[in-house]
C-alpha cells in the first residue's frame, strides 16, 4: 500500500480515537458527574466488619451495632497522647449524655492488632468507660475494617524494633443503619461534639 | 513568753514549713545553665499502656541550646518525640537530633506537639505521684526534673498555676 494511504488510515484512526476520548470525557463530566471533587462518594465509608469485643471476648459484627447510631475511634494503646485524650473526651461525652448515652454505641477500634490483644484492649479501655467497646481482631479483620471505614493507618518504625502508627485522629459517626454521617475532629470543641452526638441520637428516634 | 507558748510557737512554725517542704518534692522550677524548666507533668497511664508522654516548658535566657536526650527509671527507653495531627491524621516521630531551645526563647513540650516519650514503662504511672527524668541538653548538660502525674487523658496541669509559687501541685 502507498505511503500516502497508510498516512490517511493512521490519521483517521487518530481522529476516531480523539472523538472517542472526547465522548468519554464528556460523558464523565456532564452525564455522570462524580461527587463534585470528592475522591470517592461518602456512601462508601463504613460497611461490614468482624472483630472481637475485648470486654466480652466474643465476636461482634456490624450487625450487632445496627439499630443505634455509633461513634468509632480508631487508635492503638501504644499512643501516649491522641488516644488517651480522645478516650477521656469520649468518657466525658458519655457522662454528659446521661441516660441518652445508652441510645448510642461507642467503640475504640485498634489499628494495631499485633500489640493490642483482647486482654490489652479490655483493661486499657475499661479505665475510661465500660460503655466504650474495645474492638480488636486478627490482622486481617482489622485490615478489613480499616479499609471499609477509609481509616488512615500506617506503621512507622521507631528505633529498636518498636513502631508507632500514624492514624486518622477523628471520631467517625455512623447512623443507626451504619451509614457514615460525619466526624468529630480531634480537639473539636466539646459543645460542638455534644451537639453532633445529640443530633445523631435525635435523628435515630 | 512562757516556755509553753514558745514551744507552741516553735511547733506552729515547724508545721507551717511543712507545706513548703512538701512542695519542693513536687514539680517545680529547676534551673540548669541558662535554662529554666517548669510545669513538668505527665498523665496517669491506663492499665496495659506501654507508653506515656511527659510535658514541660523550657525557658532560655542565654544562647541557643538543644534538648537531645532523656532517661527515666520509669521507662526502659525514653526519647523525645514530636506529635502532630495533620489533615486529621496523627503522626508521631522521634526527634533523633533533639529539639532546639531558641536563644532568649521558650520551648514547650505540650500535648499535640513535642513530648518526652516514656517507652516500655516498667509500671503504670499513677495520678498524684511524681515521675523523675534526667534531661540532657547539648550545652547546659544534664538536669533532673520531677513530672507530676495528672489524671488519665488530662489536657494540662491541674490548677493552672505556675509551679513552685505555692499554688501548683497540691493534689486534691
Amino acid at each position: 500500500m502507498s505511503a500516502l494511504k497508510i498516512l490517511r488510515y493512521v490519521a483517521w484512526a487518530a481522529v476516531i480515537a480523539l472523538l472517542g476520548a472526547m465522548g468519554y470525557v464528556g460523558y464523565q463530566q456532564y452525564v455522570a458527574p462524580e461527587g463534585e471533587g470528592l475522591i470517592s462518594p461518602v456512601a462508601s465509608i463504613g460497611g461490614p466488619f468482624t472483630m472481637t469485643d475485648a470486654s466480652t471476648g466474643k465476636i461482634v459484627t456490624d450487625a450487632d451495632f445496627r439499630g443505634k447510631p455509633a461513634a468509632y475511634f480508631f487508635g492503638f494503646t501504644f499512643c501516649p497522647d491522641v488516644c488517651p485524650t480522645t478516650l477521656a473526651e469520649t468518657q466525658m461525652w458519655i457522662e454528659q449524655l446521661g441516660p441518652d448515652a445508652d441510645k448510642m454505641n461507642f467503640a475504640f477500634v485498634s489499628v494495631d492488632p499485633e500489640r493490642d490483644t483482647p486482654e490489652v484492649m479490655r483493661d486499657y479501655v475499661a479505665a475510661f468507660d465500660k460503655r466504650i467497646r474495645p474492638l480488636t481482631g486478627t490482622p486481617e479483620q482489622a485490615e478489613q475494617m480499616i479499609k471499609a471505614y477509609r481509616v488512615y493507618a500506617r506503621r512507622v518504625p521507631l528505633d529498636d524494633g518498636d513502631y508507632t502508627m500514624d492514624h486518622s485522629a477523628a471520631v467517625f459517626l455512623m447512623d443507626k443503619d451504619n451509614r457514615f454521617v460525619g466526624t468529630i475532629a480531634y480537639d473539636e470543641a466539646p459543645e460542638n461534639a455534644m451537639a453532633k452526638l445529640r443530633r445523631l441520637i435525635d435523628n435515630a428516634s | 513568753m512562757t516556755y509553753f507558748s514558745k514551744l507552741a510557737l516553735a511547733a506552729l512554725l515547724a508545721t507551717a514549713t511543712l507545706p513548703v517542704a512538701t512542695l519542693s518534692a513536687l514539680a517545680q522550677d529547676v534551673t540548669v545553665g541558662a535554662l529554666t524548666l517548669s510545669g513538668a507533668w505527665t498523665r496517669a497511664t491506663p492499665p496495659q499502656a506501654r507508653a506515656g508522654g511527659g510535658f514541660l516548658t523550657i525557658t532560655n535566657s542565654g544562647e541557643a541550646d538543644r534538648l537531645v536526650a532523656a532517661v527515666s527509671p520509669v521507662s526502659n527507653r525514653t526519647e523525645i518525640h514530636e506529635m502532630a495531627v495533620v489533615d486529621g491524621v496523627m503522626k508521631m516521630r522521634e526527634m533523633a537530633d533533639g529539639v532546639e531551645v531558641p536563644a532568649g526563647g521558650t520551648l514547650e513540650l505540650k500535648p499535640g506537639s513535642y513530648h518526652v516519650m516514656f517507652m516500655d514503662i516498667v509500671e503504670p504511672l499513677k495520678e498524684g505521684e511524681t515521675v523523675t527524668a534526667t534531661l540532657t541538653f547539648e550545652k547546659a548538660g544534664d538536669v533532673e526534673v520531677a513530672f507530676t502525674v495528672e489524671k488519665m487523658g488530662a489536657k494540662g496541669m491541674s490548677g493552672h498555676g505556675m509551679p513552685g509559687h505555692g499554688k501548683q501541685g497540691i493534689k486534691e
